[in-house]
């Protein structure tokens, strides 16, 4: 009987001292975990992924803006303690589409715009124009109050630039 | 650059007031402004901050072309003028002949556009011909 007792002594202390080993052979996963969290929110460009741990294996998914924060991400959680592999997810987003390109500026040509600029000043009695190389320059008198629609109509023939010289009464 | 910071203001509310097609360039010292207002009174917000921005616009250095959102042929125009008739003429251009014409808020027909500055309008009156288009929106 004693040496039954014995036995079983021996046996639950090597148990101990194996489950002691066993956990005390890294740091807890969910430390491991919160670790590698913190250290990706610590960089603007991968703080919106996540990592989860277990075994020692980090698994980061998100998305990345490019492939330089995928790399990033998978390099900082390599560095923290108690990572021993690093499984990535991140999917990089695709580039944004490209920006139409601008319309070029159009500028009317001098003589249909000396004509459209005539129709256009034509119910402001006391407002002259002349056109060249694309400018209109207004001459003259006109009230405060038409001076908006006649811009107005000056601007949308398409001129490379309107000089305002008209004396407001 | 300056210029597009200068007009921000102007830009910005282009953008928020839901102008169609806006296009902003600088080219040689002027800033263009392209795009289609979706009302009347968003084209005239425009323009009362461009005239705030640069005072009776005296600077030279924008060139806004923001127009009323386009009728279809065949839609309803309404007459804009300050409060005199619209003249209606036989060909686009000031010198062609009087033809009729459609009084300050009346609603005519766009039969089509023939430039950016002369529709070919009928009113129910029966009157057809060309009208100058800064005196026409969308009914």
């Amino acid at each position: 009987m004693k040496k039954n007792w014995l036995k079983n002594l021996a046996v639950l202390g090597t148990a101990v001292i194996i489950s002691l080993s066993v956990a005390s052979c890294g740091p807890k996963d969910a430390d491991v975990q919160s670790a590698a969290a913190t250290a990706l929110a610590g960089d603007p460009t991968t703080s919106a992924l996540q990592v989860s741990v277990k075994d020692g294996v980090a698994t980061i998914s998100g998305e990345c803006k490019d492939d330089a924060c995928k790399v990033s991400s998978e390099n900082v959680v390599k560095g923290i303690k108690g990572v021993k592999q690093v499984v990535s997810n991140v999917t990089v987003a695709p580039p944004p589409p490209p920006l139409p390109p601008a319309a070029p500026v159009t500028i009317s040509a001098d003589d249909n715009l000396s004509k459209m600029v005539t129709d256009a000043i034509k119910d402001n009695a006391g407002v002259m124009a002349s056109v060249k190389d694309g400018v209109v320059t207004l001459t003259g008198e006109i009230k405060r109050a038409d001076l908006p629609k006649l811009m107005q109509k000056v601007q949308a023939l398409k001129p490379k630039k309107v000089e305002n010289k008209l004396t407001i009464k | 650059m300056a210029l597009q910071d200068k007009y921000k203001e102007l830009i910005d509310t282009a953008s928020s007031s839901g102008v169609s097609n806006l296009q902003v360039r600088e080219q040689d010292g002027v800033l263009y402004v392209d795009g289609d207002a979706p009302s009347g009174s968003a084209k005239d917000n425009l323009w009362n901050i461009y005239n705030k921005i640069d005072p009776d616009f005296r600077a030279g250095d924008l060139v806004l072309n923001v127009n009323v959102g386009s009728a279809a042929d065949g839609g309803k125009l309404k007459v804009v003028t300050e409060s005199s008739n619209l003249n209606i003429r036989k060909g686009p251009g000031t010198d062609q002949p009087i033809v009729g014409k459609a009084g300050h808020n009346e609603i005519v027909t766009l039969v089509n556009k023939t430039s950016d500055q002369w529709y070919l309008i009928r009113t129910d009156g029966g009157a057809e011909g060309y009208a100058y288009a800064q005196y026409l929106q969308p009914a």
